[in-house]
């Protein structure tokens, strides 16, 4: 079972970063619970086989406020997918720091290396005012103006900046299938 | 939230309004553009005088804003319509109906960027049928106002979507690859009734323009 982390602060959200998410899964009939992160405890963290924590709003920032609420993450040793919001999350949890950098829309990411079934110059739908760069992360993908992809150097822990629920839905099955 | 919408009457940015109104929040103002160009990447055009209207059901003002519809020059006459929803309306953020183009959605995300608005797209992404079968089951009365695509003509014009029209979507995207709610720019809508609507608009008369795939029909609303 696949438990999503909804990270928008607006209700309203919720159909644009985290609906998409669940379509795919139920898509592929993949099991899944789906529920914002200040819900989230212990025992569905621990009925989870993976996690995906889902991105948000180019203005919304609160989560930075509440970075508390994720603790759990450094108690874990199962594959989580951090998208956007999710990778930035990931990252500060590991020491990481926040940059700014802004991309909007269609962008070219280059892969140094295959990741979740991605590799060579693939498009994928950026929606971003930053990145995160943390030194326990290896870099798989950037695109011109920043890091893209990530994965954590010991546990498996996958970061990507774009938003793959887009144009790659792809990645998302190949992570629940990991 | 107090929002505004980019609202062209058409099924998407209605519905957009709706889902935004029942999720609590707060719709102050709307807006069109008008574009001058009918083939613009980012507005729909025909019927859009008849958003007036609409507006007026709704009670809620309309910011209508006149476009060349140039390439860029487009954007910039967008963003001067979304300041002054910022400054007259006070809005906090921007909704838009868009389901599939990142070219729309990645644009108004810049601008509201820029102006330090929150953007909403509660369509985004979502499956095409899964949308018209919403549209049904919360009682929108629309009707198709242009056709744009083969195998699509004027026999079209003027039909609801219901029931029959899914059906008759699910063929043509099998065999024609037809987007079932039209999000390539086959077709394009225009909302009769919905919740939001304190009555039903009438159709007064009508106008066909066009040739082999490409109909538009120009309706007179009462």
């Amino acid at each position: 079972m696949i438990l999503i982390v909804q990270i928008p602060k607006e209700r309203l959200h919720y159909f644009e970063f985290v609906k998409p998410i669940e379509d795919v899964l139920k898509k592929n009939k993949t099991e899944f619970i789906s529920i914002h992160y200040k819900s989230v405890d212990k025992q569905v963290v621990s009925n989870a086989d993976k996690i995906i924590l889902s991105g948000t709003s180019l203005r919304d920032n609160f989560f930075l406020q509440e970075l508390d609420c994720f603790s759990w993450l450094k108690k874990i040793d199962k594959p989580v997918l951090g998208i956007c919001a999710g990778m930035h999350i990931l990252g500060l949890m590991f020491n990481g720091k926040l940059r700014k950098k802004t991309e909007i829309g269609l962008v070219d990411v280059f892969f140094e290396r295959e990741f979740l079934g991605l590799k060579n110059t693939v498009e994928c739908y950026e929606l971003h005012n930053f990145y995160v760069e943390s030194k326990e992360f290896e870099v798989f993908a950037k695109s011109e103006k920043c890091l893209q992809v990530v994965k954590h150097k010991q546990k498996p822990f996958y970061g990507v900046l774009f938003h793959p629920e887009v144009r790659n839905k792809k990645l998302l099955s190949s992570f629940t299938e990991i | 939230m107090n929002c505004t919408v980019l609202f062209s009457g058409g099924k998407d940015s209605v519905f957009a309004t709706y889902l935004a109104e029942q999720n609590k929040y707060k719709v102050n103002c709307l807006i069109t553009l008008l574009s001058k160009n009918l083939s613009s990447y980012m507005f729909h055009t025909p019927s859009i005088s008849k958003v007036k209207k609409q507006a007026e059901i709704m009670n809620k003002p309309l910011i209508l804003k006149e476009t060349l519809g140039e390439k860029e020059k487009e954007l910039e006459d967008l963003k001067k319509a979304i300041l002054k929803a910022k400054q007259e309306y006070n809005i906090q953020g921007v909704i838009t109906g868009s389901v599939e183009s990142a070219y729309q959605a990645s644009r108004v995300q810049r601008i509201c960027n820029d102006l330090d608005l929150e953007c909403f797209n509660p369509l985004w992404q979502k499956d095409q049928f899964e949308l018209l079968y919403d549209l049904i089951e919360n009682n929108f009365e629309i009707i198709i106002t242009g056709v744009f695509a083969y195998p699509l003509d004027k026999k079209w014009l003027g039909r609801k979507i219901n029931e029959e029209f899914i059906e008759d979507m699910k063929i043509l995207h099998e065999k024609y690859k037809i987007n079932p709610a039209g999000e390539g720019g086959e077709y394009e809508t225009f909302v009769l009734n919905c919740p939001l609507f304190t009555r039903k608009l009438q159709i007064k008369s009508k106008q066909i323009s066009g040739k082999k795939n490409s109909f538009s029909m120009e309706v007179e609303i009462i």
